[in-house]
């Protein structure tokens, strides 16, 4: 264990944990500025309601996303001095742009839009919300315009050790980083779809229970609704309070979603695969298993079972095109690049390819069913609203193991051809330094993760605010609610 | 304007945006247990920085972008030698700016756990900056502890006289207060570390102390600095005459002074062993920069000076 594998790990680690937030500030941003949109253009309480429901769960993950972000920034020039001196010419600017177009809109536009509620005209708040989601979403073009370059480097030169621009249309415009924005952006609304999905269909369980349990012990007063949930501060709303058709829009809204984004994520991986096919040979290569170059590849979904022809005909649209073999990548590459090992770790880039498509799949699959189940106002089945809840985890395992493919399967190169791993580090950091980031990032990172689980959980299961300020203060309630009650328009006021 | 030139001023103009922006916030968060009193006037504190905090440390973050992108190198050496102190400063950021965003959303047990994190974040945080860019600027502890000490009890003042500025009722009364209590212990620490951030800056730790060798070798920094220790002084008797504008004013301008000195030196040598040339993107990116920077910095100024106006209310308890 050296410096180096201690930098890859931390950056792994700080990577794939940012990115468990990011997905969901991304879909979820955008679902939030549709409710409230809807609210707007209908005056339907139960749109205002679910957008405050959301919003408020929305916030509580936006937070993780945006710390967890600096790290991200930072730790390029801490951890790959070599990396950035290197690429900063060309790989900088997206990431200045992303600050300059994106974080600002995004930060700015969503401190408005929590504090804004009793501040600002009705449709300057609504554009508040849509301007931050734009935000969100255009950041991610631009952190996946620079990824890209990595991957399949373009509108640059190398001169005097380092890569220098000339073509910013040519980086802003690279096939691999125009597969990956909408392959990416649309795998983030498969997580957000998931857990509103998720969400919706907990809350329509816990109704039924709650109507049996009414029925069933009639004259039983004081019968606990539902076992384990906690009623919200401020005079809560009860299960009933929020009625099941609150819940059956958003769980449609979210089938909807979810479903659309499973398509544009399984066309842009189709486009995303033929390009890694050209640019990549070794991480298909890898995430195949296929040893040799052969023509008319197999495909073997697992392994032992083969399908003949499958892998060119997914990698090339052609059942007789030639894909190349690992281990013949790996003697070209010596030849050209000098001797070196130039392949990633196989068994990891095999498997979570598989994880991705199976659990992204699963997922979209999941909400095409459920729009089928639910159509033309058909309650949903007890059973599938049970298997809503796997919505949740489903699409956020495969975005990380999307990511694990493409980042491992790049490996050993930070930019492919051109700079290696080991060559990217930075050489003044010492093991020790590594060692004591990694520990504080790690600790820090896991304390919050339980702390924003529990945040989530406590929200999702007090439910939404009451629809109306009940009258007068109800008895438990502190000065704190009582001021929550008056301001029912300030739901995400914060202090 | 040689390009290399226009995109240090501008990365100069972002770092001392981000100072005097989060400056204050960093104040009223390390402020929060010694001011506020109860839990009432805790959130009104923290309602003046609550819409705008996030967007102020943005400027952060463009900053250190633009440094990725115009002088790689840099950003690159920079971050690398000052290690263990940004693990700190990411550490504090990522504590505070959680804290912040879910103290509304807690039992009353965990509000006090993340209003321990606001203080403790902003402080650290707000301290770290003055010992990485004092250490930057002379080489030594000594200089990285005055510096720490000096960009805190700096923003601790900035934030007590916004606080004055932006609450009513006896939040303000007693932000005036605080402000002067604090501006005892800001003044003497100014007058040591200015005149030697001034030294540093013009000539390097080495060179001639203040005086006419010192000016005639390069006058900016010495202007600036005795600019700032102006400014400061300033806003205390400001402060004083309850003038609450003025002396935001005036404890903005010793803060954005107080970074012009800093970055006058670091135009000399932006490390140590590395001139700004070298360290430069090349003038195709640094031509694109410039343009894209000039299209959307006078929309980014206007949406976020338009949140400063609709937020521009006095804040009641």
């Amino acid at each position: 264990m050296d410096a180096l594998d201690l930098a890859r790990w931390q950056f792994g680690v700080t990577t794939v944990y940012h990115f468990l937030f990011v997905p969901l500030t991304i879909g979820l941003g955008v679902f939030v500025a549709g409710l409230q949109t809807a609210w707007h253009r209908t005056g339907r309480e139960h749109y205002l309601r679910l957008t405050r429901f959301f919003g408020k769960l929305f916030l509580i993950n936006f937070a993780m996303g945006v710390v967890t972000g600096i790290v991200q920034e930072f730790q390029f020039g801490m951890n790959w001095s070599e990396y950035s001196t290197f690429v900063g010419d060309v790989f900088g600017a997206p990431l200045a742009l992303e600050a300059l177009l994106a974080f600002f809109l995004e930060s700015t536009f969503l401190g408005l839009w929590i504090f804004g509620w009793d501040r600002l005209p009705k449709r300057v708040h609504l554009a508040c919300i849509w301007a931050a989601a734009i935000g969100s979403n255009l950041s991610a073009y631009f952190i996946l315009a620079a990824n890209a370059w990595m991957k399949h480097p373009v509108g640059y030169e190398v001169t005097g050790g380092r890569a220098r621009m000339t073509d910013i249309g040519a980086v802003l415009t690279n096939s691999t980083a125009l597969a990956q924005v909408p392959h990416v952006i649309a795998a983030a609304f498969l997580v957000a779809g998931g857990f509103v999905i998720a969400v919706s269909a907990y809350w329509i369980l816990r109704e039924r229970r709650a109507d049996a349990a009414s029925r069933d012990g009639a004259g039983t007063a004081g019968a606990p609704a539902a076992p384990g949930a906690r009623s919200p501060a401020g005079g809560g709303p009860g299960p009933r309070a929020a009625g099941p058709s609150m819940w059956r829009t958003s769980l449609r809204a979210a089938l909807v979603m979810t479903a659309i984004a499973g398509v544009v994520v399984a066309g842009s991986g189709d486009l995303s695969a033929r390009l890694v096919h050209e640019q990549q040979p070794m991480k298909l290569a890898a995430a195949e298993g296929l040893r040799h170059d052969e023509n008319g590849a197999p495909f073997s979904p697992v392994p032992g079972v083969e399908v003949p022809n499958l892998l060119s005909l997914l990698a090339a649209h052609d059942p007789r095109a030639r894909v190349q073999g690992v281990e013949d990548i790996q003697r070209r590459y010596a030849e050209q690049f000098g001797p070196g090992d130039y392949t990633p770790n196989v068994p990891v880039v095999y498997w979570s390819f598989r994880v991705m498509i199976v659990f992204g799949m699963a997922a979209a699959s999941l909400a095409a069913l459920g729009l089928w189940l639910t159509r033309r106002r058909r309650p949903a089945p007890a059973w599938f609203a049970r298997a809503c809840l796997w919505a949740l985890p489903l699409p956020t395992i495969a975005v990380i193991a999307g990511w694990l493919l493409s980042e491992i399967g790049r490996q050993p190169w930070t930019v492919q051809g051109e700079l290696l791993t080991a060559a990217s580090v930075s050489p003044g950091v010492s093991l020790g330094e590594v060692a004591t980031s990694l520990a504080v990032f790690t600790l820090l990172y896991g304390a919050l993760a339980v702390a924003e689980a529990r945040l989530l959980v406590r929200h999702v299961k007090a439910g939404p605010a009451p629809s109306a300020p009940p009258p007068g203060a109800e008895p438990g309630t502190g000065p704190g609610d009582a001021r929550a009650a008056t301001a029912p328009l300030a739901p995400t006021l914060m202090y | 304007m040689e390009l290399t030139t226009v995109w240090f001023l501008a990365i100069a103009v972002l770092w001392t945006g981000y100072f005097v922006l989060e400056g204050f916030d960093f104040g009223v968060g390390a402020l929060l247990g010694v001011l506020p009193r109860g839990r009432a006037e805790r959130g009104q504190a923290l309602e003046t920085i609550g819409p705008v905090w996030d967007g102020n440390e943005v400027w952060l973050i463009t900053a250190v972008g633009a440094m990725f992108a115009a002088f790689p190198a840099w950003y690159a050496g920079l971050l690398s030698s000052f290690y263990l102190p940004l693990v700190a400063v990411l550490a504090g950021l990522i504590v505070r700016g959680v804290a912040l965003e879910w103290r509304g959303k807690v039992t009353a047990r965990e509000r006090r756990l993340c209003d321990a994190g606001i203080m403790a974040g902003s402080a650290l945080t707000a301290s770290l900056w003055g010992v990485i860019f004092g250490h930057l600027v002379s080489g030594t502890v000594t200089a990285a502890l005055l510096g720490g000490a000096f960009s805190l009890s700096l923003a601790v003042l900035h934030g007590a006289v916004f606080l004055g500025l932006k609450t009513a009722g006896p939040l303000r009364a007693r932000a005036r207060g605080v402000a002067l209590a604090v501006s005892a212990g800001v003044l003497p620490v100014a007058a040591l570390v200015l005149p030697a951030l001034a030294r540093a800056a013009s000539t390097g730790p080495g060179g001639p102390a203040a005086g006419a060798a010192a000016w005639a070798a390069n006058p900016l920094p010495w202007a600036t600095a005795l600019g700032a220790m102006v400014a400061l002084a300033a806003a205390v008797a400001l402060v004083w005459r309850r003038r609450e504008g003025w002396a935001f004013t005036a404890t903005a301008a010793a803060i954005a002074l107080t970074s012009a000195t800093l970055f006058a030196g670091l135009w000399r040598a932006p490390l140590p062993g590395l001139t700004l040339a070298e360290a430069a993107s090349g003038p195709y990116t640094l031509g694109v920069l410039t343009w894209i920077a000039l299209v959307a910095l006078p929309f980014v100024l206007a949406y976020q000076g338009w949140t400063y106006w609709v937020f521009r209310r006095r804040v009641t308890a």
